[in-house]
């Protein structure tokens, strides 16, 4: 009896994104099952798995990189991945979570824990609301993911339409390179 | 303004993409191309408006110049020989276009022009799926004051067409470029606030003309924004067929 071939190992993962790429991907409805066949799932969202796997074969990244914590899980997901796609307009350029860059951090966390309270601190109370225990600091800019690790693949579109994904899932799985661009666009 | 320039009507033989063709006197290289079924990309060349040469995108090879030249600005000569396509310049198109995106803030997933803009349809005709120059983020204002229309400094690319058809089609010239490199920025008047021109006729040509979603009509959302160009070409036939 011979030792069925390993199914290659897939992990997706949410940075700075709204969700909006990984409901695309479940839009893959009945294709969902047929993926499950096909491959391992071994960490995402929709994995009870909480730890990034030591070594995955291909590895979906939605989202901009906006916190330190981003930062963290890119080089963790480069280092022990053989292959990284950007999943989506947020890890391709940046998208919505990048409209924040044209403030700086200052001007962002007034505006959203001071100016926009409904009840608002008083400056003694200033420096108690901003969140500074138990949240990763934020980055002065968010990035696209490929401005802090290498990414070997791009899907663009907010979010990209679950039959690019699809493509881009089966083209990768057969050997070949998508022309990601032939399905999916910027905005799209 | 015509887009060629008028020479008498003698007319020359060359190739382009190893295609004979032939033309009168004074054409451009861009004019003859798209004549013969070959096409250049751009972005600020505009049938009907004069010849900007700015967006660079048109660039061809000529056999005997080591320097790329603007298809859109280079008349044709006698024996020419063109390339149009080659690895070298795909690459620069790309690059163009990726500068343009990493210059000023083009979030397409928010724009109300997304799925009708020049830019965004550009990217994907070069095969564009990211952009490898770090963004710049600048800080830009949008420009709400008039009552009709709306100027997002945001989705700019300085490509001209809009100062060019307010100058030379409506006549009016309210509009303008200020700056240089990355500080340049369309103004109104004397970089006043769009509502408060005197000179401005509202007739909106420059936000049809426009490839991007830096001008627009006011109260569109996402991917409303739609532009009609179709009246260029009509006005500049009217404007040539008086005697």
């Amino acid at each position: 009896m011979t030792t069925p071939t390993p199914k290659p190992t897939v992990a997706t993962v949410w940075l700075d994104g709204c969700s909006g790429c990984h409901m695309s991907l479940m839009d893959l409805d009945e294709r969902l099952i047929t993926l499950a066949g096909l491959v391992e799932v071994l960490h995402s969202p929709v994995v009870d798995q909480k730890q990034f796997p030591q070594q995955v074969d291909l590895t979906l990244v939605e989202g901009a990189v906006s916190s330190e914590e981003d930062l963290h899980k890119a080089l963790i997901i480069r280092a022990r991945s053989k292959l990284v796609v950007a999943l989506g307009d947020c890890a391709v350029t940046g998208n919505v979570p990048a409209m924040r860059n044209y403030f700086d951090r200052t001007e962002l966390f007034a505006r959203a824990y001071v100016e926009n309270a409904q009840e608002p601190p008083t400056p003694e109370e200033r420096q108690v609301v901003l969140p500074v225990v138990g949240v990763p600091p934020l980055r002065p800019h968010a990035t696209a993911l490929h401005e802090v690790i290498k990414v070997d693949m791009f899907l663009p579109g907010c979010p990209p339409p679950a039959d690019a994904i699809w493509y881009v899932l089966t083209e990768i799985l057969a050997g070949r390179t998508p022309a990601t661009t032939t399905v999916s666009r910027f905005g799209k | 303004m015509t887009t060629s320039i008028d020479v008498g009507s003698e007319s020359l033989t060359l190739r382009i993409d190893d295609k004979d063709v032939s033309c009168r006197k004074g054409d451009t290289v861009l004019q003859v191309a798209r004549e013969n079924g070959i096409d250049i990309p751009t972005l600020c060349y505009m049938e009907g408006l004069s010849i900007w040469g700015g967006c660079r995108l048109c660039m061809v090879e000529i056999a005997g110049s080591p320097k790329l030249q603007a298809a859109c600005a280079t008349v044709c000569t006698e024996g020419m020989n063109i390339s149009t396509h080659s690895p070298r310049l795909e690459n620069y198109r790309r690059m163009i276009v990726e500068l343009l995106l990493a210059e000023r803030n083009h979030v397409c997933s928010v724009c109300v022009s997304n799925g009708h803009c020049e830019l965004q349809a550009m990217a994907v005709k070069l095969g564009i799926d990211h952009v490898r120059f770090p963004y710049r983020f600048p800080h830009l204002e949008v420009d709400n004051s008039h009552d009709r229309m709306r100027m997002d400094h945001n989705r700019c690319i300085l490509c001209s067409r809009c100062v060019r058809v307010c100058a030379e089609v409506e006549g009016a010239h309210t509009k303008d470029i200020k700056g240089r490199g990355v500080l340049a920025a369309i103004i109104h008047d004397l970089d006043q606030n769009w509502g408060e021109s005197e000179t401005c006729t509202s007739c909106g040509k420059c936000v049809n003309i426009c490839p991007t979603g830096a001008l627009t009509h006011r109260g569109t959302a996402v991917g409303e924004m739609t532009k009609k160009t179709t009246f260029l070409p009509y006005l500049t036939l009217m404007r040539e067929a008086q005697p």
